[in-house]
């Protein structure tokens, strides 16, 4: 643990129901929507997501409706393509690349550095307006009209032909992108400018460094996608672009422009839940993590190469072939660090003390589902296979994997884990365990069919299919349900812990880290005392553990 | 506690250190910059790899007197942008001031040979689409679509740095700067040098291929 | 840092080379220089950048790690025209590829897009 003790007013505080970032500050809307605390900021971020989450969701649900039978008797395919685009644009902009870094970045980071706040709190707000700025616009785009030219606005289709609010759609993800460039930008400078005294680089909790990497791509990356959109939405008002075959244009540029910022993008999309994933190992094995060095630097690699690499969802494009080479050499390349930090997780498990609580069940899943998305990451690098997958359900099955059984269920397992420290309740356990296997179960249903059907060959993107693929859409549809059970269940536990659940300690998990030095919830500046680093972090003992395990001193 | 400095913010401890994430913060907003005008640049060498001949004769009409001139104005306000910090380090508050406005002028002057251009180009049907200059072959009005939006993105900046100078100068003008606190000129002035080196570039690509065959 | 004086003559100093670049790249534009012509452009303005960066930005008094910022910056556009080129440089290089770009200069596409298949190879 590092070596801070807790002053002895934190653990007597559940008592006295002390002020708390929550209670000091302001109760009225104003003190909230005005707020510059990083942890208020975070709150306001969770609900937000959970808005659009829900409509992205509604749409999944509706076209896994459509999908159970072979014909397209549900909707027609104009409001078929609008559905899996609004699910996709809202899901990947709204959601999944906020999420972990805005609600659990925001929260924790600077507590995890032992700072009071993150180090430019007032674009910290500016970054929630302009995020919600952008969903106002795209909201505008769902509800008049929608948007049908899937997520990745492909021209000529979104520039020339399409009938649909793509300009609306665009105007929104380009401002939400500003969001996220200032939130990246934040953490950057946080990292490296308010660490507490004795906190050294090397001392840093594996989340910092995934947030740190994560950051990094967050700035260098969404500006171009935001000039892309921009130079898209131009050729779209003005028919003046450059995109435009009949002028001699390449529509392939617009795909190298896009997919230069949305391949780093689906590592934004996942390198936060490794560093969530670290933390919960880490503590649920009750050992230090293996190979600490290896796995920070990891991540840095896997910020930096996943900028090499968008050339391999270009493969069937028109692409030279010798790019194709070159784009599927480099994606073998970036997936090393990935399978480097797979395996030391797993070698940090090995003779761990073990306990199953909710956090570490979505750690394991994290663990298992990624891999699979991972490895089949590997198939559709390799240019002969993917010419056969590409534009299949077998893509699409890919990256779920990775998105919802990887990002995803990194994300409920940090917020099950932070739930004590953000609201200073716990959350029940045992419908923690249920929802997490609900949701493994539900999941896996839902998406390994896709596998099969992808690699059968139906395409994604059709509402209409084959008869001989019935089979499988059926048991990927009924697992869809299931999932659903499985993600509402947390919602109403969550909401039932704010008034019911039991108060908790500043420290319920016996966690390392500067977080859980404090109460829960901590108070508005986080430290009553700025803490002072000594040692390096995950100073866990499993032996110790398994030693109080047998004398019948589990901690609760 | 010891004196805190009147513009400490709580998050800090003290003023060295944020001056160095202010420092730190602007640099990579510089960089987020650097890729946002990276993806036009990109469109621009694609074109211009693929359509040589096409992007010398579009660029032969671009007016090389302005764009000469506006890359003199633009390299002379960073010299007085870079006094007016100077200025500033200095407590020399009058010069401060006055080397801002000087700036300003010449954003301004900028703006105003760039809207002259402007009406020039639009006379002469270099505005892409059904009208454009019949003589010059198709996949010239890619290299005009280019400048259009490269040197519009530029203005852009040109304009909120206009603003931003504008507001320094006012604070300036209400006291809140002196030797011992200047950071947000400071910080004005990197990105006001910023906007400097995108037209650097700018100028040879647009104004000046092949000028020797005009 | 140098005196006040010594600063403000160098900041004078480094303006006038900048003025003096800029006359040189106007004037190169004005001569033949074959393939060079790029290369000097080129050359001209990222030595007018490095200028304006070292001394109008106090880069030469910056930290390493504000460097890494900025060279960052610029590494990461490089990536970006890197490995497109790779993409538009290489095109039509597999025997009996389509027609390509280099060739599409010598046969411009039409405005109205053709409907005879044979124009096509």
């Amino acid at each position: 643990m590092n070596a801070v003790t807790p002053a002895a007013s934190v653990e007597t505080s559940i008592e006295r129901a002390p002020k708390n970032y929550l209670t000091e500050g302001g109760h009225t809307l104003k003190s909230w929507l005005l707020t510059t605390d990083h942890k208020r900021i975070g709150l306001l971020y969770l609900f937000s997501l959970l808005f659009y989450f829900t409509i992205a969701a509604i749409a999944a649900a509706m076209m896994r409706m459509e999908l159970i039978t072979p014909q397209g008797d549900m909707v027609t395919s104009e409001t078929y393509n609008k559905l899996f685009t609004i699910h996709g644009t809202l899901m990947v902009w709204f959601f999944l690349i906020p999420s972990i870094p805005a609600v659990l970045g925001n929260f924790v980071l600077p507590m995890m550095l032992g700072a009071r706040d993150v180090a430019f709190p007032k674009l910290n707000l500016l970054s929630w307006y302009l995020f919600n700025a952008g969903g106002l616009l795209a909201l505008y785009a769902v509800m008049f009209g929608g948007v049908d030219t899937g997520w990745t606005f492909y021209t000529p289709y979104s520039s020339t032909y399409s009938n649909s609010h793509v300009i609306a759609m665009a105007a929104g993800v380009f401002i939400a992108g500003f969001g996220t460039i200032l939130t990246g930008l934040n953490f950057i400078v946080t990292t490296h400018k308010l660490r507490a005294p004795g906190m050294t680089w090397f001392r840093m909790p594996l989340f910092v460094w995934s947030m740190y990497s994560t950051s990094v791509i967050m700035i260098l990356a969404t500006p171009v996608l935001a000039m892309t959109l921009a130079l898209m939405s131009i050729e779209r008002l003005w028919g003046v672009g450059i995109f435009d075959p009949k002028l001699g244009g390449d529509p392939i540029l617009f795909q190298h422009l896009f997919w230069f910022y949305s391949h780093p993008a689906v590592y934004i999309m996942i390198l936060p839940g490794m560093g969530v994933v670290s933390e919960l190992i880490t503590c649920f094995a009750r050992k230090p993590i293996f190979g600490y060095h290896f796995v920070a630097f990891a991540s840095v690699a896997i910020a930096i190469l996943g900028f090499l690499v968008w050339g391999h969802h270009m493969f069937t494009s028109g692409q030279s072939i010798y790019a194709g080479m070159v784009f599927s050499f480099l994606s073998y390349m970036v997936a090393v660090p990935s399978a480097i930090k797979v395996f030391n997780w797993t070698m940090t498990l090995y003779r761990g003390s073990i306990s199953f609580d909710t956090p570490m069940l979505y750690a394991l899943g994290f663990i298992g589902l990624f891999t699979v998305g991972g490895l089949t990451g590997l198939f559709l690098a390799a240019v002969g296979l993917d010419v056969h997958v590409q534009d299949t359900y077998f893509v699409v099955a890919h990256f779920h994997y990775i998105m919802v059984g990887g990002m995803v269920t990194a994300f409920m397992g940090g917020l099950h884990y932070w739930w004590p420290k953000i609201t200073g309740r716990l959350y029940p356990e045992k419908l923690g365990r249920l929802a997490a296997l609900t949701i493994f179960l539900g999941f896996n249903l839902t998406f390994f069919p896709q596998f099969v059907l992808g690699y059968l060959g139906m395409p994604r993107r059709y509402h209409a299919y084959a008869p001989e693929f019935q089979i499988y859409n059926v048991m990927s549809s009924a697992g869809a349900s299931i999932l659903g059970v499985g993600y509402l269940l947390p919602l109403i536990y969550f909401l039932w812990s704010l008034k019911y659940g039991k108060k908790a300690t500043a420290n319920p998990w016996k966690a390392t880290g500067l977080e859980w030095q404090t109460t829960s919830p901590p108070p508005k500046h986080n430290f009553v005392e700025t803490p002072v680093v000594d040692g390096p972090p995950y100073q866990y003992s499993a032996e110790a553990a398994e030693a109080e395990f047998k004398k019948g001193e589990i901690y609760g | 506690m010891a004196d805190a400095h009147a513009a400490l913010q709580e998050q800090f401890e003290e003023m060295p250190q944020q001056k160095e994430a202010a420092t730190l913060g602007m640099w990579a907003f510089l960089a987020t910059e650097v890729l946002f005008f990276g993806a036009m640049f990109m469109s621009y060498i694609a074109y211009r790899n693929a359509y040589p001949h096409a992007f010398a004769e579009a660029s032969h009409h671009t007016i090389v007197l302005f764009g000469t001139v506006n890359t003199a104005i633009l390299l002379t306000s960073s010299l007085t942008m870079a006094l007016a910090v100077h200025a500033a380090r200095e407590n020399n508050i009058k010069w401060l001031f006055r080397f801002l406005a000087i700036t300003i002028f010449l954003a301004l002057a900028f703006l105003a040979v760039k809207g002259l251009e402007y009406r020039e180009d639009l006379r002469e049907h270099l505005w892409p689409g059904p009208h454009f200059k019949p003589e010059l072959p198709p996949q010239a009005q890619i290299f005009w679509v280019l400048y259009w939006i490269m040197t519009g993105v530029h203005a852009l900046h040109v304009t909120v740095g206009v603003g931003l100078l504008s507001t320094m100068a006012w604070l300036t003008s209400r006291r809140k700067f002196s030797a011992d606190y200047y950071t947000p000129i400071e910080m004005s002035g990197l990105y006001w040098h910023f906007v400097d080196i995108i037209w650097i570039f700018l100028y040879p690509l647009l104004y000046l291929i092949q000028r020797y065959s005009s | 840092m140098k005196s006040t004086n010594a600063q403000k003559k160098n900041y004078i100093r480094v303006w006038i080379a900048l003025l003096a670049l800029l006359l040189l790249t106007w004037g190169l534009a004005e001569v033949n220089l074959g393939p060079f012509n790029n290369v000097a452009a080129l050359g001209i303005s990222v030595a007018k950048m490095s200028l304006v960066v070292l001394f109008f930005m106090h880069g030469r008094y910056e930290k390493p790690l504000t460097w890494v910022f900025i060279i960052a910056g610029l590494v990461w556009f490089l990536i970006m025209v890197d490995l497109t080129l790779s993409d538009y440089l290489t095109r039509g290089d597999v025997p009996g590829a389509r027609q390509t770009w280099r060739h599409a200069e010598k046969n411009p596409p039409t405005l109205q897009p053709s409907t005879n298949l044979e124009t096509f190879h």
